[in-house]
């Protein structure tokens, strides 16, 4: 059944990113039931490729047919995704970080439908395969490089796939691990005979495994065959031979073979680096253990160990990003000292990950690197040019680095490390995922820069080949050094054959050492008798939801400072609002400029500031004070009384008193004057009455005001139903809205493309658990606005409680939905608060009901739903309302809930553009 | 501090800002549209308040109470009976409801001393008070006219003259647009600084600058100095084009002072941003803490309601913000057309707090990195 059918056939299949043509052209078959390797140099269109034939990219041009169907049609892709397994390449990119090993797995495992049962089994037996068995509670994020690999490789084999297609799967991981995961790989294979599998890498020993193997550059496919006809054609003793003689000329010219010229023994003496007992403590956890060295200067000198060892954490020390525990790290005889400038300009720091600007260009990457180590423009220019040319950078130079592959992004690390010319090089795993010919030129600068020009430079490394070209190394295992020498020594000392071998021996001794030796991995992975249960077609699942939410809500809690932050903060928000806002408008501040100085003049003004509106301020000088004190805005009111006012009004001549008050604030200017138009009203009235007798003004009618619902008018009784509504909002809209964008941001999201979830249960399960966090905040507003602020429901508490689930569901819908058109956290977070608060606070009825509005602000009023809930919440608290009288708010509400969460459907998208 | 590392870095962060385009549309909508939005949305106090009358009487007196209620500031009143008043008041369709009783006019002109009803929702807060003060002046009005037919008007000849000043006709789209102006500015400064720093330290970049020879301070100082002139850019655009030029909304005193005291503003919220950012482990996290920070200065500080109003504690704890003396500034030049001998209490007390605030975040910030 292997050849009958191939698993992939590509014709004239085609990518393009702008104006890089990523594939170009290429058609192959791959036989289903064999093991195929894409090897090739970095950027050459290996992950591309991958990405299309998974599904994760959409397809632009060409035909591509997987699992006998057509991969450009929706139809076909959601079908299969239950029988395809991606691992993307990167560290652990698809990982959870806060979710811990286990954890990991067995979301992947809900998302494929498996049952609890067999769940457990499967990620039990994968775990102790892996070794990861003693990591099962330890978050992802807090796994080494190797150990991430691992994981993933656990979470893409949690289902029974029909094709594994893994992106350079063992780059960064440690030569043990790599016997171990290929050996589960073969274990798997002899399990599911029929199993195709796809591997990119950069690793051209692990090339030979592979049945078949597909050769790439430039986006087309240099040749195709089994390893043994490629080395045939070729003629080369070995692949990394023949990979370099498949190549098309201009690129193979630029390999040499390297040569290593012995260190010149005069150069000794100086000790560069040193470490002396270094040890490294996190909590309980010890990563580095009494580490001691010395290294000369001009020294090449290589880091091996497994993943995890602290190799990372030992050049940390060097560089002063982490104080040591005990023990003493010196630069040039210097005790490092992360303060000190000038250690830190002799030395160039390479990070295990990817540590660049990815907003910045390759160009402006290395530019900004070189001025911030205070070189000269003058300078930096053509260092830029060298080190483009050195690397192989000059074509990228104006690209972003994150549209570059992993290879590529290593080597402008390097080049960016070197910029200043540093005295010390301290690499991180510097080729961790570069091709076999970049190595090579990476390595001969690395002997010049050591011979030539006396840089000393610390390395660590996976590749035995490379550990070989080192003058002395050491190999590290949990935290301690097992033996430090130069490659020679220690090979010859164990009796071992190769390097690796040595490395091997070496590891598994203190392992025996450390622990009983493991049972042997040889427990067979159960070929899952489920599958076919699991086989359904696609079609919308409740599980998956929930997996989902099971997931999210996981996250949530594993953030108890959020969730502290959510509840408590709405509660400190409630009462800073309740009490502090306040719609009265009291203690206005006015003052007289009184010409008159009459008895009657002063009655005018002490009537005015007996009253509880006004508080009457040292009286005005004149003209210019009054001037100089409204602009400085210390009065709101300023009375002018004119000369002969008492008089005049005596002798029955018309007067006028003058208030000027406060315009730039319409609603309390509008306030202001209502109250000074009725003072002035109620003086002349009193003045009437002593002049002419009650019969004067004897009332023709009166006028009865009843204030309803609130009859003291408090502000805190209107308010505190109007601050729920616009909490609500707030709250559930911020702490949804990150959610997807992060996921973009770290990379995840990539599960949405690869599985077989649908974006519908995506969205609704990562709503779920925000949904009721919401929910419970409403609860707690509600206790806070009855107990401690005393505004009782007076209406329909079912009906409230209702409104508000509906206005929860609205709001988070809101946030996840600008959370799936936004790329970036910071620009989720902006378009929420615009989207958020400024609609709900000025449109949505909170301070001036939506019918007084004009414009596009009674628009959005009227559709935006804060508006709706302020109404229910209004009605319930103070006007004893239920739902008979509320029904047309509950409507428009109900009828947004399928537009947000469609719109959010329709945004998020189940292929990368 | 080197002064070239600073413009590299803040050169970097702007140039990252460019990156995001959505970004940029978003910036770029929150100083125009939405300024424009909001300034023509907020009514007048008094703007198409809903009255419902019941009018019991239907004599020519009741009738014309009933006609002397017009747009703008009402609309049209609905014609209702006592049965129908309560529901509709109940729904939030009527804010107001004046009962006119039968034999009203008769009563009057007997000296009878007839009552009129008005019930208000009071949970309309804005509108209560200024509605309720106002229907009584036109109830008043129109019935001593009614009377006044035959008979002399009897009173004292006292005028009052009331002017506002600094916005005669009390136009609210001033004081919505320069508003919304100045929340905003607050808003997008302590976001895009704090986020960046964020963003730095989860893409491992942070790390990276501090085995270069590069200090806290000078990492610190590019994101404050970066993000307040971008925003400080845009404050400018935004008052000149959008609300000088586009909404013909004049500005009572000079821009060039109203910006110094946003770039003084600015360097306070900025470096606030960075404080929050360092006390939030993670961007959810910080969003949450910034809601809790936002939306008190923004409401509390006396840009939306009066100052005057609010409790005293809430005044003297609000003064350590920097809003509040933004605001009063930024009211104070653009509104009344004070001059710096008016406003320089503001600009020292935000040099005050943004000083003390840079340094608080520096500290931490120092902290953070270890």
């Amino acid at each position: 059944m292997t050849d009958s059918m191939p698993a992939v056939r590509a014709e004239g299949l085609s990518l393009r990113y702008g104006n890089t043509l990523a594939v170009d052209d290429v058609s192959i078959d791959l036989p289903s039931g064999r093991s195929v390797g894409v090897i090739g140099p970095d950027g050459v269109g290996k992950s591309s490729l991958l990405a299309l034939i998974v599904g994760a990219r959409r397809m632009q041009t060409g035909r591509l047919e997987v699992l006998g169907g057509d991969m450009a049609r929706a139809g076909h892709r959601a079908r299969i995704a239950p029988r395809i397994a991606y691992m993307p390449q990167g560290l652990g990119r698809n990982l959870y970080p806060t979710l811990s090993v286990r954890e990991n797995v067995d979301f992947f495992g809900r998302l494929f439908g498996e049952g609890a049962q067999e769940r457990a089994q499967r990620i039990d037996e994968l775990l102790k395969a892996t070794g990861l068995a003693p990591f099962a509670d330890r978050a992802a994020a807090k796994l080494s490089g190797g150990m991430k690999q691992k994981l993933g490789l656990c979470c893409a084999l949690v289902h029974d796939p029909d094709l594994l297609v893994l992106d350079e799967p063992t780059t960064g991981v440690d030569p043990l691990s790599r016997r171990e995961f290929w050996a589960l790989i073969d274990r798997i294979r002899a399990d599911r005979p029929h199993m195709s599998l796809l591997v990119s890498s950069a690793y051209m020993e692990e090339a030979a495994r592979f049945d078949h193997l597909v050769a790439m550059d430039a986006g087309k496919v240099l040749a195709t065959g089994s390893t043994a006809e490629i080395l045939e054609r070729t003629g080369a003793a070995d692949l990394d031979a023949a990979f370099i003689a498949l190549l098309p000329e201009e690129n193979r010219s630029r390999h040499k073979d390297l040569s290593i010229p012995p260190r010149d023994p005069a150069s000794d003496g100086e000790n560069v680096i040193e470490a002396e007992n270094l040890t490294v403590r996190f909590g309980d956890f010890t990563a580095v253990d009494q580490v001691s060295f010395r290294i000369k200067r001009g020294e090449i000198f290589g880091f091996l160990g497994s993943n995890g060892c602290g190799k990372t954490t030992t050049m940390k020390a060097l560089t002063g990003l982490l104080d040591p525990s005990d023990g003493t790290t010196k630069i040039y005889g210097r005790k490092v000292d992360a303060h000190d400038m000038a250690t830190r300009k002799r030395i160039g720091y390479m990070t295990q990950s990817f540590s660049l600007y990815s907003e910045l260009t390759v160009r402006q990457n290395l530019d900004l690197h070189g001025q911030l180590f205070d070189m000269t423009s003058a300078e930096i220019v053509p260092r830029i040019a060298e080190l483009a040319e050195r690397f192989d950078l000059e074509d990228v130079l104006d690209s972003l680095p994150m549209r570059l592959p992993l290879g590529i992004r290593q080597r402008l690390s390097l080049a960016v490390a070197l910029i200043h010319r540093p005295e010390i090089l301290i690499l991180d795993e510097p080729t961790s995922g570069v091709d076999p010919v970049a190595r090579d030129i990476f390595w001969q600068s690395l002997i010049d820069l050591s011979r030539n020009d006396g840089v000393t430079i610390f390395i660590s490394t996976h590749y035995m080949a490379e550990a070989t070209r080192c003058d002395r190394i050491s190999l590290m295992h949990q935290g301690r050094v097992l033996v430090s020498d130069t490659p020679e020594a220690i090979r010859e000392e164990v009796g071992a054959e190769t390097l690796d071998d040595a490395f091997v021996h070496h590891l598994q001794r203190a392992q025996d050492q450390d622990t009983p030796p493991a049972p042997e991995m040889k427990e067979e992975l159960s070929a899952g008798p489920a599958t076919s249960a699991r086989r359904r077609r696609g079609g919308f699942s409740l599980a998956r939801l929930l997996s989902f939410s099971w997931r999210e809500s996981l996250e949530l809690r594993r953030d108890p400072i959020r969730l502290t932050l959510a509840s408590l903060g709405s509660v400190i928000l409630m009462i800073v609002l309740g009490y502090g806002v306040s719609m009265d408008v009291e203690n206005l501040k006015f003052a007289a400029l009184d010409f008159d100085r009459s008895i009657l003049s002063q009655s005018y003004v002490n009537d005015l500031a007996g009253s509880r509106y006004f508080d009457e301020e040292p009286p005005l000088v004149d003209h210019a004070d009054l001037d100089y004190r409204m602009r400085a805005g210390e009065i709101s009111l300023a009375l002018e009384i004119p000369p002969g006012f008492a008089a005049d009004l005596e002798r029955g001549r018309p007067v006028a008193i003058g208030a000027w008050f406060d315009g730039a604030m319409p609603m309390r200017a509008d306030t202001v004057r209502g109250y000074i138009q009725g003072m002035h009203a109620h003086w002349l009235t009193e003045q009437m009455r002593q002049v002419f007798g009650d019969q004067a003004v004897a009332g023709n009618f009166t006028l009865e005001v009843r204030y309803r619902y609130n009859p003291d008018v408090e502000s805190l009784a209107a308010m505190v139903p109007a601050m729920i509504p616009l909490l609500l909002m707030l709250i559930p809209a911020t702490l949804a809205v990150l959610s997807v964008a992060r996921e973009k941001e770290t990379g995840s999201i990539v599960n949405l493309y690869v599985t077989p979830a649908r974006r519908l249960e995506f969205l609704l399960g990562k709503q779920v658990p925000y949904v009721v966090l919401g929910f419970m905040n409403y609860l707690l507003l509600l206790a806070l606005a009855v107990v401690v602020f005393g505004v009782p429901v007076k209406g329909s508490l079912l009906a409230l409680s209702l409104g508000a689930l509906i206005y929860v569901v609205l709001a988070t819908g809101l946030g996840l939905l600008i959370s799936a058109f936004t790329q970036s956290q910071v620009t989720a977070l902006f378009f929420t608060f615009m989207a958020t608060l400024i609609p709900a606070m000025q449109y949505g009825g909170i301070i001036d009901p939506v019918a007084s509005m004009d414009g596009m602000g009674r628009v959005i009023g009227e559709i935006y739903p804060t508006s709706h809930f302020v109404t229910i919440s209004r009605g319930t608290f103070s006007k004893a309302l239920g739902f008979d009288d509320l029904g047309g708010s509950f409507l428009p509400m109900l009828a947004l809930v399928p537009v947000v969460v469609l719109l959010g459907a329709i945004f998020v998208r189940k292929q990368e553009k | 501090m080197r002064l070239r590392h600073v413009l590299q870095l803040s050169l970097k962060e702007i140039r990252g800002l460019l990156r995001d385009p959505l970004l940029m549309v978003l910036v770029a909508y929150a100083f125009t549209l939405d300024v424009y939005v909001s300034a023509t949305a907020i009514p007048e106090s008094l703007n198409s308040a809903t009255i419902g009358i019941v009018d019991e009487d239907a004599s020519p007196l009741s009738r014309r109470v009933a006609d002397a209620f017009l747009p703008p500031y009402f609309m049209p009143p609905a014609q209702i009976d006592i049965a129908q008043m309560d529901a509709r008041m109940d729904a939030g369709i009527d804010t107001f409801s004046l009962v006119i009783p039968p034999e009203f006019q008769r009563d009057l002109l007997a000296g009878n001393r007839p009552e009129l009803q008005l019930n208000v929702d009071a949970t309309r807060v804005s509108q209560a008070f200024t509605g309720a003060g106002s229907i009584s002046a036109i109830v008043n009005q129109e019935i001593a006219g009614w009377l006044a037919r035959d008979a002399a008007p009897v009173g004292m000849p006292v005028d009052l003259a009331v002017r506002a000043r600094f916005n005669p006709s009390l136009d609210p789209a001033w004081f919505g647009a320069v508003t919304s102006v100045i929340s905003t500015v607050t808003m997008l400064s302590i976001i895009l600084s704090g986020a960046a720093l964020i963003r730095e330290r989860d893409h491992g970049t942070l790390e990276h600058l501090l085995v270069m020879p590069v200090t806290a301070a000078e990492i610190m100082t590019s994101k404050v100095l970066s993000m307040g002139s971008v925003v400080l850019v845009a404050t400018a655009l935004s008052l000149t084009l959008v609300v000088q030029a586009g909404m013909g909304i004049p500005i009572g005193g000079s821009v060039a002072l109203y910006l110094v005291g946003a770039a003084l503003h600015l360097f306070a919220t900025t470096s606030m941003g960075i404080l929050l950012a360092t006390i939030a482990g993670s961007m959810p996290q910080f969003a949450m803490l910034l809601l809790l920070v936002l939306l008190p200065l923004d409401i509390l500080s006396g840009g939306v309601t009066p100052r005057e109003s609010m409790p005293q504690a809430v005044q003297y704890i609000m003064l350590a913000a920097p809003n509040t003396h933004f605001i009063a500034l930024a009211q104070g030049v653009l509104f009344r057309g004070a001059g710096l001998s008016v406003v320089w209490p503001q600009l020292v007390a935000l040099m005050l707090i943004g000083s003390v605030m840079f340094a608080f975040a520096l500290h931490r910030f120092r902290a953070f990195l270890r």
